[in-house]
């Protein structure tokens, strides 16, 4: 099977690990967001501790979510790898005048930048509501369910917390601006009739998705 | 229009270029003046002033790649003003000319700056790179014979026009100059599209694309993130979809051929 090691650590092969996982990752943000609106419901916390306790035990949801801590993985150990490659490829000497703003989107040249940003936040996101939920003791909600919706509640009461969220949604939806089309250009799956839809359907769902999540701590912070 | 006026006034500009004895010696931008250059010269013309000074002053002139001073050979790697063959979209170092300066401006002439492109001298850099992943694709074996009649093999003529528009790349590097990468897909992808494309390309399709991508990847070309500079830069427009159709051709040739390594 070494072509096909060969073939998945060529430049090309990483970067097609890069955009099936990528795209893997729009999929769950698309189900984290729509699992979540269940916070809106006003019975104080009820349904959405009745979804976090089917998405803790339910074995199938419990299968997949290997499959999710895989596709993160692969996600940023590509990353890793391409990003050491590119650095060695341009060599140790720079340009001492660069002007790359004039022929490419900021975005476009900062993915690592905003996906270092959003594992930061991940990392703090996780151990603040999955660890705890997973393995703390949470009291339970007057159906006998953790009451998650009470840390999430008081977590969204601090400032510093709802500004994590927000700028680390703000740097979600420029990955995706740029990271949407680009896993399609990357799969090969280009075509003049499609490309065009894509690139406007990937603008409006970075921006939905993100705008979707930001919402959520600024809805506790300043209404609820 | 500016261009087309003999009695433009002559320009006075401030050069800092990139000199750099040999490869083994690490080298430094240098300031130099020079003085009453025509708008009508190319920028070729203008450093070619600079060199007679300096050889005038018993100094070694700047070396700087040039060839066909016509915009079709790919030589004239210059990063001024910190874009690939300058500000000017669609064109080669040696078609940009001095009217798209100001009298008093300063310039700032690198390189053409990539671990496969070593710099050999000033600004003239090593991209025989290019010429390996030429080689690594190999040949085409259809039996060539005389000169064939026009139109003796059927192309659709949009198949055609986009297998010219690929081959137009002059293997100038300003890709490569210009990706935060320094990836040379947009190279390599009009290269392999353009063959593929044909039916002449047909017999060694599958072994071409690998062995372009692996030779690529042997020179530490980086590996494209869909960034764009490199069409930006390119100055005969090859575009993107180049890139999409070259990945497709890899994924479909590691799939399929016969190759186990
Ligand atoms: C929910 C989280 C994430 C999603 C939905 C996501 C999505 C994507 C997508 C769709 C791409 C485009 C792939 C391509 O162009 O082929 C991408 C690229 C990239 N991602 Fe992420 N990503 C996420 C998290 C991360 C994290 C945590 C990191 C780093 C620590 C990261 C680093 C990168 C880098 C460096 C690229 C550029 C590589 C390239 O364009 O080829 N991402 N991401
Ligand atoms: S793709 Fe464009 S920029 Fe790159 S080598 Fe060919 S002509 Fe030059
Ligand atoms: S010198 Fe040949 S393209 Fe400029």
């Amino acid at each position: 099977m070494s072509w096909l090691s060969n073939a998945l650590t060529s430049s090309i092969g990483r970067k097609i690990i890069m955009a099936v996982t990528g795209l893997f990752l729009c999929s769950f943000l698309v189900i984290h967001l729509i699992g979540n609106l269940q916070l809106f419901k006003n019975d104080g916390g009820q349904a959405f501790n009745v979804y976090s306790h089917f998405m803790g035990t339910n074995p199938v949801i419990r299968t997949i979510e290997w499959v999710l801590v895989a596709g993160f993985v692969f996600h940023i150990y590509e990353s890793i790898m391409l990003t050491r490659r590119n650095k060695a490829a341009r060599g140790p000497q720079g340009y001492v005048v660069n002007h790359n703003e004039q022929n490419s989107p900021w975005q476009s040249r900062n993915m690592g930048i905003l996906g270092t940003i959003i594992l930061i936040f991940l990392l703090i996101h996780l151990y603040n509501f999955f660890y705890r939920a997973r393995f703390g003791d949470l009291d339970p909600d007057i159906n006998n369910n953790d009451d998650l919706y009470t840390l999430v509640v008081s977590s969204f009461h601090q400032w510093w917390y709802v500004l994590l969220y927000v700028l680390a949604q703000i740097a979600l939806a420029y990955h995706l601006i740029h990271g949407f089309k680009s896993a399609f250009q990357t799969l090969g799956l280009t075509h003049r009739k499609y490309t065009p839809f894509i690139t406007y359907f990937g603008y409006a769902f970075s921006i939905i998705v993100c705008a979707g999540f930001a919402v959520m701590p600024l809805y506790f912070f300043f209404i609820k | 229009m500016a261009g087309s006026n003999p009695n433009a006034k002559p320009l006075n500009l401030t050069l800092k270029v990139w000199r750099q004895k040999n490869r083994n010696t690490n080298g430094q931008m240098v300031d130099y003046q020079v003085r009453d250059i025509s708008q009508e010269m190319s920028f070729l013309e203008m450093l070619d002033v600079l060199n007679e000074d300096l050889l005038r002053k018993g100094e070694e002139p700047v070396a700087f790649d040039h060839d066909c001073r016509e915009g079709i050979c790919g030589s004239c790697n210059l990063f001024i003003n910190g874009r690939a063959h300058g500000p000017e979209p669609g064109t080669t170092t040696c078609q940009l000319h001095m009217r798209k300066f100001n009298d008093g401006d300063t310039i700032t002439i690198e390189p053409w700056r990539a671990e496969a492109f070593p710099v050999n001298k000033d600004l003239s850099v090593d991209r025989s790179a290019f010429d390996r992943i030429i080689q690594a694709g190999g040949y085409v074996s259809v039996n060539t014979g005389g000169v064939p009649d026009a139109n003796e093999i059927p192309i659709p003529k949009s198949i055609a026009d986009q297998a010219f528009d690929a081959a137009t790349c002059i293997g100038c590097g300003a890709c490569v100059a210009a990706c935060k990468n320094a990836s040379a897909m947009l190279f390599v992808s009009a290269k392999v599209s353009q063959l593929a494309l044909l039916p002449q390309g047909q017999v060694e399709r599958k072994q071409r694309v690998e062995n372009m991508v692996a030779q690529m990847d042997k020179e530490g070309f980086g590996a494209c993130t869909n960034i764009g500079s490199c069409a930006a830069e390119c100055p005969v427009g090859i575009s993107l979809e180049n890139i999409a159709i070259l990945n497709r051709e890899f994924l479909a040739a590691k799939a399929t051929s016969n190759n186990l390594a």
